[in-house]
């Protein structure tokens, strides 16, 4: 591990890029109003990007290779989309979920 | 999930949230302090930088001595998508003042944006400064204190495990991916469905050759320009 002192800059660095990623777009959207085209794009914007989320988690990126499959995460999104399409509910979907994959743990 | 935009429903809303952050959380503090950082320190990252996944790349890169600058940019590279989530945001709240949009902002997350986006469809597409910031701040202050506790159990634990809670999170964007395609009424749910195969194609193909820090980013743009081809190719 390096310093204290450098994991101290580490942090104050890290934290500032974070919070200006957030911030600035409800900063300056403020005082400007999106074209109707930039409206519609970002109104794929959830869909997109809650898919990406999850996908990038059944897969194991090899840069310049495919990527391998990762069964513990693929066989507990099974049951949990199940879950999803009965209960349509966030937390059984979420339960469900973490027993999914407390067993697929167990049995792999 | 229903139409109220009061302190009690988001403090409903926001319970699966808060179950995910408290598995993660402890997996983060479990992971920082295996590292060799201090219950301190482990605690000051999940109190600053309050960034995630971020936060394990950015424990990684500390283990591996990497240069500061390199540090910084690759945990900007990760929450870049923040800007996304921001823009499509903050439309909601622009009768707001500037200060409570820096508030909302300061602690916006990937979870709070997903449940924001699920809310506009009960609430005839509204959201209010009330509910948000609650969301925000339970979810904050349950990751800080599932870090805290995840860090003192690391000081009994020294090789962290999983219990099924790692998967927490992406069961609840599975979730949330289906309660959005399901309840969204602007978009058809075809067109959604595609959307979310080409996604999938877009993840496996594209981590061949992108970088995990832009992997989301790069899907998510080229996602949505695909989502507006469609709708116009479709009428």
């Amino acid at each position: 591990m390096p310093t204290v002192n450098f994991i101290l800059w580490t942090i104050f660095g890290t934290g500032l890029v974070t919070w200006l990623s957030r911030v600035i777009p409800f900063v300056i959207l403020k005082k400007l109003t999106l074209s109707p085209a930039i409206i519609e794009f970002l109104s794929f914007v959830p869909v997109t990007i809650m898919a990406a989320l999850w996908f990038q988690q059944i897969f194991i990126p090899h840069l310049g290779h495919f990527p391998t499959i990762d069964y513990v995460n693929l066989w507990s999104s099974l049951p949990t989309v199940l879950a999803a399409i009965i209960s349509k509910n966030l937390l059984v979907i979420v339960v469900v979920g973490i027993v999914s994959a407390a067993i697929v743990n167990l049995l792999l | 999930m229903h139409s109220h935009l009061t302190v009690r429903s988001a403090l409903q809303d926001v319970l699966p949230t808060v179950l995910g952050y408290i598995g993660i959380g402890i997996a983060f503090g479990l992971v920082s302090r295996a590292a060799g950082l201090s219950v301190l320190l482990t605690l000051m990252i999940s109190t600053f930088v309050y960034a995630g996944s971020a936060q394990f790349v950015l424990v990684t890169m500390l283990l591996n001595h990497s240069p500061l600058l390199s540090i910084i940019f690759s945990v900007f590279l990760v929450n870049a998508r923040m800007i996304l989530m921001g823009t499509t945001l903050s439309p909601y709240f622009k009768n707001d003042s500037n200060w409570k949009n820096i508030v909302l902002g300061t602690f916006l997350t990937d979870e709070s944006f997903a449940l924001g986006m699920n809310k506009l469809n009960y609430t005839q597409k509204t959201l209010n400064f009330t509910w948000f910031n609650t969301v925000n701040l339970a979810s904050y202050l349950t990751w800080v204190a599932g870090t805290g506790l995840g860090a003192l159990l690391g000081s009994f634990i020294t090789s962290p495990e999983q219990f099924g809670f790692g998967f927490a999170i992406t069961a609840m964007f599975i979730g949330l991916l289906y309660l959005q395609i399901i309840s969204d009424q602007s978009l058809t749910i075809s067109l959604q469905l595609i959307l979310v195969l080409f996604t999938l194609a877009l993840t496996y193909f594209g981590m061949i050759f992108i970088p995990a820090n832009l992997l989301i980013l790069v899907v998510t743009l080229l996602g949505c320009l695909l989502g507006v081809i469609l709708k116009h190719a479709h009428r």
